[in-house]
């Protein structure tokens, strides 16, 4: 249990002795556990090396309370490093090293040979084209990045406040509540000219402003979108995870600044780890009076409260979001009136993405113009992607908003999987669309993306290969779609499910050639008569698919062929002469489809063949071919 | 009260109830709580809540049904979520849910297996596309998966339960 601070001053000393302990720690070990690594095991590393630790006597945890100012050893669970690729990760401090692929196994020579010789394990460090990297800067995935938001993410323990404290956490807060007026703070958020990282890229001072002006009101409230629904992205949910406390903070100086004293974190079921971190951390700031009545003894108060999501992607919209946390279907409403007017429960209401409100607490502690010191005019201030697919480096990545796709896909993340040819990269989930090689130079911003017919959304990027089918793309997605249509409105419940048999019919091979001016007019039709976002951007991946490669929709309906093998229906798997009979492909067809003896040519029952592929990418010597 | 009611702990639900305050904006959060300890929504459970809340059965039927996270039907012991996101589905993740239906003898329509140790879910993104193709079984994610590694899974599971 903490003590609770009841004045600025408390805070101040607090903070002082929280930096003190922080620089005591020579040494710190981070073990990585944001959900990649956790998956491949970093908790047992973790456990495993404070074991080590212990016997060899060697002290890893400190306690604020006794800093005599020996050194110690930090051993701490940090936050996504963001190169989930290599992971599970292990980064080694002062020196900055970065340990890849560690297995539980390596904690003892980590703990030898690192922690008490200082030397480095070469064995665990990063290769690329035949070259060592040493420490985690210099490693060509993070070089190009510039980490704001993320910049803690993975360098401090996201599970205490001290530490969170230590690095400056906090202050922007408490410069908020001691030295700036609502109006002062809301200027400088409109100075900086940050836009809503959700997707949408509307000024965030002038919705903060928007909720101020209801000076009338007594109960407004704000809301955190944590609901990341878009497949292909997990920003958010890194950020929630690895620095949970800048999110809070950016929320309760929203809170100050608008006037409002409730806040609510709506976070996706599917993050778990999410929702732990943030409820350690409200408790924490809870405890040391940072949350509450009278914070700091600044006469302002804030309450934190979270919702879990419950599985339904529309619930990303701000009036279904809010509609959810009243305890109803999570359906979106007609606007006007819009949330800042009235929102949750009726009341004006600040909703924000959680990218949104960490990048506040930077604003205010270094100023608007520090903000823009990075990316464009209309666009300042950086962008975390999920960077997935088909990319040799997949992970969570941070740049400056204008950097080119170019330095992104090849420079960041390494190029294509497999030698294989860069095709498109889908932006902006199911509301966004495709860039191709043409846009490669292209400038990310929110306003440059859009003249191409695509946005960036809430940052997933999925890399695709000329091995992705892009009609099989918009397939996948109208699919989602549809699932996700809460049903409210008919142009999109009725709409996009047509749009899905028109896709379904023309990948089995039953297309007409009307089928493209077919779903073009049904996609202008969802666009415009649409309810809420959901509707109006769900015919994006098509219209974008059949802008860049309309191409391959007509080869599906006239030459009933998919040329990259990947919409089943118009697939058919043969094995050829070059099969040399190793029964690799029977034993892994999930149907039995294939037959033949050892060392004898293999056959397929078409009757049987499910055509998914299994035996193709099975197969030693490429002697399955579709035709 | 109807006799039903006998099979189940109200004990529990009237904890659950008590903890959220019976406050009917609050709902999400009791079923939530409730499902985790049955595995699913009892209908009986779901009746008494709306009583006990003030909440029409019918009003509470649409919000159980509209989240995709519950369930009416009982579930298996083993949960496994199959993420069919956009990275995962470009890592080939529709090869690792076929496999896991075969291996289970589940299906689209029969999403539990008889014997009732799995229960087959797609879901839309577990936002962990950097391991893709991901499955999640209970709380535990598996990365990288292929229908080899899926397969095994289940055996695995099988000699567990």
């Amino acid at each position: 249990m903490r003590n609770k601070l009841n004045t600025l001053e408390e805070f101040r000393a607090l903070q002082t002795k929280c930096i003190a302990a922080h620089k005591a720690e020579t040494r710190k070990v981070l073990v990585c556990c944001g959900t990649g690594c956790m998956a491949g095991g970093n908790l047992a590393l973790y456990e495993e090396l404070k074991k080590e630790m212990a016997a060899h006597g060697l002290p890893y945890e400190l306690s604020l309370n006794d800093n005599t100012g020996s050194s110690s050893v930090g051993v701490k669970k940090s936050g996504c490093h963001g190169f989930c690729e290599m992971g599970p990760l292990v980064r080694i401090e002062p020196e900055g090293w970065l340990y890849t692929k560690c297995k539980v196994s390596d904690v003892k020579e980590i703990v030898e040979k690192t922690i008490i010789g200082g030397e480095f394990i070469e064995r665990l460090g990063y290769v690329r084209d035949g070259a060592l990297y040493k420490r985690q800067e210099d490693i060509p995935f993070y070089k190009k990045q510039t980490r704001r938001v993320l910049e803690h993410c993975g360098h401090i323990d996201a599970e205490s406040i001290e530490e969170y404290i230590s690095i400056g956490g906090y202050t922007a807060l408490a410069k908020c509540l001691f030295e700036l007026s609502g109006e002062q703070i809301i200027q400088e958020v409109s100075d900086s000219g940050l836009r809503g990282r959700g997707g949408a890229g509307f000024p965030t001072g002038k919705k903060w402003a928007q909720v101020a002006a209801h000076t009338e009101e007594p109960i407004k409230y704000i809301v955190c979108n944590g609901d990341e629904g878009d497949p292909g992205a997990f920003m958010d949910r890194s950020c929630m995870e690895g620095d949970p406390h800048k999110v809070l903070e950016g929320m309760i100086i929203a809170g100050v600044a608008t006037g409002s004293t409730e806040g609510y974190i709506y976070v996706r079921a599917e993050y778990p780890l999410a929702v732990s971190r943030l409820t350690i951390a409200i408790q924490q700031a809870e405890e040391l009076g940072i949350l509450g009545d009278n914070i700091l003894g600044s006469g302002k108060s804030f309450h934190m409260h979270i919702n879990r999501g419950a599985g339904a992607f529309v619930c990303g919209e701000g009036s279904a979001m809010t509609a959810s946390i009243e305890g109803h279907r999570g359906m979106p409403r007609t606007k006007p009136p819009r949330s800042v007017d009235k929102g949750l429960f009726g009341k004006p209401t600040c909703l924000n993405n959680v990218e949104t409100f960490a990048n506040v607490p930077d604003i205010i502690k270094k100023g608007a113009a520090w903000f823009r010191s990075l990316g464009t005019e209309s666009s300042p201030g950086t962008k975390a992607f999920a960077l997935t697919g088909n990319v040799m480096n997949t992970g969570l990545i941070e740049v400056p908003m204008g950097t080119t796709l170019r330095e992104v896909v090849y420079e960041i993340g390494g190029g294509i999987k497999n030698g294989k040819k860069f095709k498109a990269v889908q932006i902006g989930g199911p509301s966004g669309g495709c860039l191709t090689e043409e846009h490669l130079d292209l400038p990310m911003d929110f306003d440059s993306l859009k003249k191409v017919g695509a946005i960036i959304g809430s940052g997933g990027l999925v890399v695709m290969d000329e091995d992705s089918c892009m009609v099989n793309m918009a397939q996948f997605f109208m699919n989602f779609i549809c699932e996700e249509s809460c049903g409210k409105c008919t142009p999109c419940r009725e709409g996009t499910t047509r749009m899905k048999e028109i896709l379904n019919r023309i990948t089995e091979g039953n297309g007409r050639m009307s089928d493209i001016e077919e779903l073009k007019s049904l996609a202008k039709m969802i666009q415009v008569s649409s309810l809420c976002g959901l509707g109006k951007t769900a015919p994006n991946p098509v219209l974008s698919t059949l802008l860049n490669f309309e191409d391959e929709y007509v080869e599906h309906i006239r030459d009933k062929r998919c040329r990259c093998g990947v919409c089943k229906g118009l697939a058919k798997y043969v094995i050829t002469d070059k099969c040399i009979g190793c029964t690799k492909c029977a034993r892994n067809c999930p149907v039995n489809a294939i037959t033949g003896s050892v060392r004898h040519k293999h056959v397929i029952d078409t009757t049987r063949c499910i055509k998914c592929g299994t035996c193709k990418d099975n197969c030693p010597v490429g002697a399955i071919k579709e035709g | 009260m109807r006799s039903i009611l006998q099979n189940v702990d109200l004990d529990f639900v009237n904890s659950v109830l008590d903890k959220y305050d019976r406050d009917s904006t609050r709902i999400i959060a009791i079923m939530q709580d409730v499902q985790e300890h049955y595995r699913y929504l009892p209908r009986e459970v779901l009746e008494y809540i709306a009583k006990e809340v003030h909440m029409s059965e019918a009003k509470l039927y649409g919000v159980a049904t509209f989240y995709g996270n519950f369930s009416l039907d009982t579930k298996g012991k083993y949960v496994l979520k199959v993420c069919r996101g956009t990275a995962c589905h470009v890592r080939k993740s529709s090869n690792v849910l076929a496999a896991l239906y075969e291996a289970t003898g589940t299906s689209v329509q029969k999403p539990t297996s008889d014997d009732g140790l799995f229960s087959i879910e797609i879901v839309s993104c577990l936002g962990a596309c950097g391991l893709s193709p991901v499955v999640m079984v209970n709380d535990t994610v598996h990365a990288a998966m292929n229908p080899d590694k899926a397969r095994e899974l289940i055996a695995q599971l099988r000699e567990e339960a």
